[in-house]
Formats: C-alpha cells, structure tokens, sequence
C-alpha cells in the first residue's frame, strides 16, 4: 500500500503565524474568537490579532463543518444529490434544491414546463425571504436587539408550514427533480391561500415591526453606519455577489444578467414577459447598507409572488410525461406497465438516464449570491464532478479585510452582515 | 452531438493576441470553453482582465476537477488528468468565458507529497477574490499556485494525508475517521 496513515502527533490547530507573531510583538496579542461562540452563529473560528481592542488581522479558519458534499455529488445520481446539496443552505432548502436542479437541467437540455416554473419561482423566492428573514433576524440579535429576532422568527415558521404543505417535509423538503417536482401541489387552492395569507397578512406586521424597531434605531445605527465597508471596485475584484455586493453598489443579480425559471422573458413559450422586479443597490457599503438591502429584497420578493400567484398555470408540472426523465407518479407506477417500466428504468443502478457527455455551469441567484454549479458530466446517471460556487464562502474570504482597523465589538455586525451559512462555506 | 458554436466575441480576440499560444475552445449550451496551456494561463488571465475589449473582471469561480477514466473524447480536445476551470464574467458586458488548464502528474496521486508537475501560476494578483478559491482545489486535489500569498489548506486540516477530491480517494475514506486521535480528559 502506498499510503499510510500518519499518526497525529503534530498539533493540528497549529498555524505558524500563532507561533511567530504572537511573542515578537509585545503590545499585540492574540485572541481565538470561536469555534463556538455564540455571535458566529455556527462553527467558525477567527484568530484575532489586537492591539488593545482594535484588530490589526483577523484570520478565519473553516472548515469545521467539512463533510465532503462534493465527493457525495459524483457518487449519488441527479435526483439523490438534491438531498445534499439542502443541507448545504440550512437556511432555505427550498432555493438550493431549485439551484442544483436548474443546473442539471440545462445539462440535460431540459425546458420545464410552465407550471413547474410558476411554482418553482415562487418558493424561489419565499427561501429568499425565509434567509433574509433568519439574517436580519441575526443582525439585531447579534446586536443586542433580541425583540428583533422574535419578529422575524416568528414569520419563518409559516414558511416551514408552507414547505411541509407542498412537500410533506417542514424543512429539508427536497423537493425538486430532474425535470419537475417530487409532486404536484396538494391542492392549488389551499396552496393559493396560504402564500397569500403569507405575503399579505403574517408577512408586512413583522417587516413593519422590524423596520420601525431598526431603522432608526440609535444603537443600531451607531454600529453599522461606517462598518464593513467595501468599495465598488473591490467588491467586484473580491467576486463578492448578493446583497453584500448590492451594497457597495454592483448592480449584479442572476435573475436579471442571466435568467432563468420566470425572470426570463417568454418563459412560457406563449410570450410571457419576465415578472418585474428591481435590484436595490446602495452606495454606502457599510453593514447597514446590507441590511436595507436585504429588507428591500424582501419586498421585491413579495412583488414577485404577487404577479405570479394568481396565475399559475395548468397541465403537468413534470416536463414530457411520456419520456424518460422524470419519474411518474405512484398511481401510474402501481396501475400501468409503462409507469413501471419507466419507473424501474430511472431507478436501476445501472439504468437511470444518459448524461450529454460535457461541461456546463449554471448559475442562479440565491438569497446570499450566485449559487452556481459546474456539472461534468460522463454520461452516467451521476455527475463526474459537481462543483458547487457557494456564495457564502466567496463573501466570507473578503471577512478579514473588511474586519481591519475595526474594534472586536464590530465583529458580531460584520458577521451578521455577511450572514454566513456554514453548510455552504464548508460543504 | 451538434457542433460547437465557436463565435464567442473573445476567442478571436485572443487568438489575435496569442498567435504562438497552443489554444482549444469548445462549447456547449451556450459556456464557451477556453483551454490553454499553463505556461499561457497567467498573461492570457492577465489579458482577459484588463484589456478594454475583453474587460473580465468578475471571477465568479475556480474549481478543479479530475479527469482520471473519464470518456476519451471525439477531436482533438487537449487531455490530462486534472484541471483547473476558471469561470470569468464580465460585469460591464454580462459575457461569461470559462477558461480551463489541464494538469498531468509525474508522481502517484494517491498521496499529498508535492508534485512539480502540478504547478500553475495564480491569478490572485488579478482577481484577488481567487485566494480561497484556489486554497480549495489545492487542499481538495494537491495543485499548487506559485504566487500565492497564502497557500494553506482550507477546509480540511493540515495534516489531512490525502486529496480527497482526486477519483483515486474512495468515497468512504481510508479510515480517517476511525482512526481519529481521541483526547481524553486526562491529557487535555
């Protein structure tokens, strides 16, 4: 064997900066902020260097959460990989689900059906608003404002009843498949009355709440105007995508520089026009910039489900009922010999269905970015490398340079800001 | 499969640019792919960046990935065991270009002892946004970036013994786990 496994005597959690700088220079120290601490939200540790309590570098270690998701991606098939690529955005699953299938449909060359993409796009965006909700319910947490994050919290919980309507699953709903959905909606009425009952009703109080909570608030602005700050120039340099570079003014979005699902024009195929919606962007930069940012997405998102809830429209949500991607529903597995066969075909190991034999990337826009997958495929029924662009470890490498020259105590306001999901950033 | 549609407005333009360079495009679903050879990648990088007509000044990602037993393919598309894949954009004329070097190793990859062969130049002095990035594709499949300002291992620890992205790295692991170093209370 050529490979042995080496005892582990060395310190792992040893860096050579800890060892070298932390003795020479007598009026700095060091400090560990993490792994578990409560403003970092999950498993992050940074080594602060300070001189009293100003940080002079910060340096994130990751990696805590490492489960290689990735090396998962090229054994399990394009359907089975939906149930990990959820747990990388623990926020909203919904989104990521709808990120990866977008992806490995335009692998496939598949063109979904309308209502697929009507049904798909509004809970797009209720897991936008579901992580919005979560990150500016941590903004004010991580700042002292605990009501803050009981408002915001509170609203989430109808969203993870919606999920478990349409999916049978509160909240790793793994709901989407190559082709269509895992099931039509239960009832279209019912689901029409909750997402209403949503956006109209539970939804606007805990906005207005917040809004009249934050907004104005003295504490809270003291610290985050001037906090965090980027440049336009350097977010683009810095590949920073989302709210975190809205706020330093790129007008960037997915939906609109490349779009896909309903923010495309003539999505139908009946020459529908893509629903309407504006990209905020802010020219301060700084943490509260992000938050207003992600408070004005909130209420684009609702404006989008507004134009499309009334009209979904009709037929299969599955693309081709008759062909050989999607799998059919159990009445037509259990009472007909082509739902079984087609059934059994995309469920054999060695079956499953025949991949185009090359390379693509696709983007969409999720709630913190560009959540991108670049598929290599080798024509089997799982991906030969399925690499994820996850937009929280893009946002988080710019951390300690936006950290720099700032006090400890700005730490829980840059980091509620970037709003860090540790399932995307260590996969 | 139908033939590629090669008339991306920049494969000419560095075509023009690079008349010695070995180059390669190709393109399906609308990526238009450029493979170039490393010892091009960092003035063909630096020339896709800052050139008025190119102007790519958005790296929106870098991944690796490991070609071992992969399909050959039809044509003359370049092979090797590994590559680096750059996905550039262009915020000023929305255009995106993926760019990809292929790498093959002179030592076994089972390991993590460096390789020369699996060297490329960075290209976080253009696009600074590359530092992370490219620490990943080195911890995950053990290519090294000269010139970069801190190439550490990322998610995985330093001592890891393998790159575990590399095809020849099962699944389940060597045992990583089971034979993971327990502290006790007593010598904590």
């Amino acid at each position: 064997m050529p490979y042995e496994l080496k005892p582990f005597d060395t310190d792992c959690e040893t860096t050579p900066y800890l060892n070298d700088k932390a003795s020479e220079q007598g009026d700095r120290w060091l400090l560990n902020f993490g792994p578990q601490h409560p403003a970092t939200h999950t498993t992050l540790r940074i080594v602060l260097e300070l001189d009293g309590e100003r940080i002079v570098r910060a340096i994130p270690h990751i990696g805590y959460l490492h489960s290689g998701f990735e090396k998962l991606g090229e054994k399990l098939d394009y359907n089975q990989y939906v149930t990990v690529v959820s747990r990388m955005e623990y926020i909203s699953p919904i989104a990521e689900d709808i990120a990866w299938h977008t992806a490995a449909e335009k692998l496939f060359g598949i063109d979904l059906t309308p209502r697929c993409k009507v049904i798909r796009t509004i809970m797009a965006e209720i897991g936008r608003i579901q992580v919005h909700l979560l990150s500016l319910a941590a903004a004010a947490l991580d700042l002292g404002a605990f009501t803050g994050f009981i408002y915001c919290f509170n609203v989430r919980e109808h969203i993870n009843d919606l999920v478990d309507y349409i999916s049978g699953q509160r909240f790793h709903c793994d709901w989407t498949r190559v082709g269509g959905l895992s099931q039509d909606l239960p009832d279209e009425k019912m689901f029409k009355k909750l997402v209403k009952k949503f956006i109209d009703e539970q939804l606007p109080p805990a906005i207005d709440d917040i809004e009249r909570l934050l907004n104005n608030n003295k504490i809270f602005r003291d610290r985050t105007v001037g906090v965090g700050k980027i440049s336009h120039d350097e977010a683009i340099a810095w590949s920073l995508t989302g709210p975190m570079a809205r706020a330093s003014g790129v007008k960037r979005d997915v939906r609109k520089d490349n779009p896909y699902l309903c923010y495309k024009d003539n999505w139908d195929g009946q020459g529908s026009s893509a629903v309407d919606f504006k990209i905020p962007v802010a020219s301060t930069c700084d943490c509260i910039a992000r938050y207003l940012i992600r408070l004005e997405e909130v209420k684009q998102s609702v404006h989008i489900i507004k134009q499309l809830i009334d009209d979904i429209p009709g037929g299969s949500v599955n693309v081709d009922d008759d062909g050989k991607m999607t799998i059919p529903d159990k009445s037509s597995v259990y009472g007909s010999i082509e739902g079984l066969i087609q059934h059994f075909e995309l469920v054999m190991t060695n079956r499953k269905w025949e991949a185009p034999i090359a390379e693509t990337y696709c983007a969409t826009e999720t709630a913190d970015g560009e959540t991108g997958f670049y598929i290599v495929s080798d024509g089997g029924p799982s991906a030969w490398r399925a690499a994820t662009r996850p937009p929280c470890f893009v946002n988080y490498s710019v951390f300690s340079k936006i950290t720099e020259g700032h006090m400890i105590a700005d730490i829980p306001a840059i980091l509620g800001s970037i709003n860090i999901i540790a399932g995307q950033l260590d996969r | 499969m139908a033939k590629p549609n090669l008339d991306h407005p920049t494969l000419a333009l560095v075509k023009a640019r690079f008349p010695k360079a070995k180059l390669f495009a190709t393109e399906f679903r609308g990526d238009t792919t450029l493979v170039v050879e490393k010892q091009n990648l960092h003035e063909i990088m630096s020339y896709l960046r800052q050139d008025y007509e190119t102007n790519y000044d958005f790296l929106s990602h870098v991944t690796g990935v490991d070609y071992m037993g992969y399909p050959k393919s039809e044509g003359n598309a370049p092979e090797g065991r590994f590559a680096v894949v750059y996905i550039l954009v262009s915020t000023k004329t929305n255009t995106n270009l993926i760019v990809k070097v292929m790498l093959d190793p002179s030592l076994p990859t089972d390991g993590i002892e460096e390789d020369p062969a699996l060297h490329v130049d960075t290209v976080t002095d253009i696009w600074p946004g590359a530092e992370w990035m490219e620490r990943e594709v080195f911890d995950m499949y053990g290519i090294r970036f000269d010139g970069h300002p801190d190439l550490r291992r990322i998610l995985l620890w330093e001592d890891y013994p393998a790159h575990p992205l590399r095809k020849d790295y099962p699944v389940e692991g060597r045992g990583e786990r089971e034979n993971f170093r327990v502290i006790g209370r007593e010598d904590a």
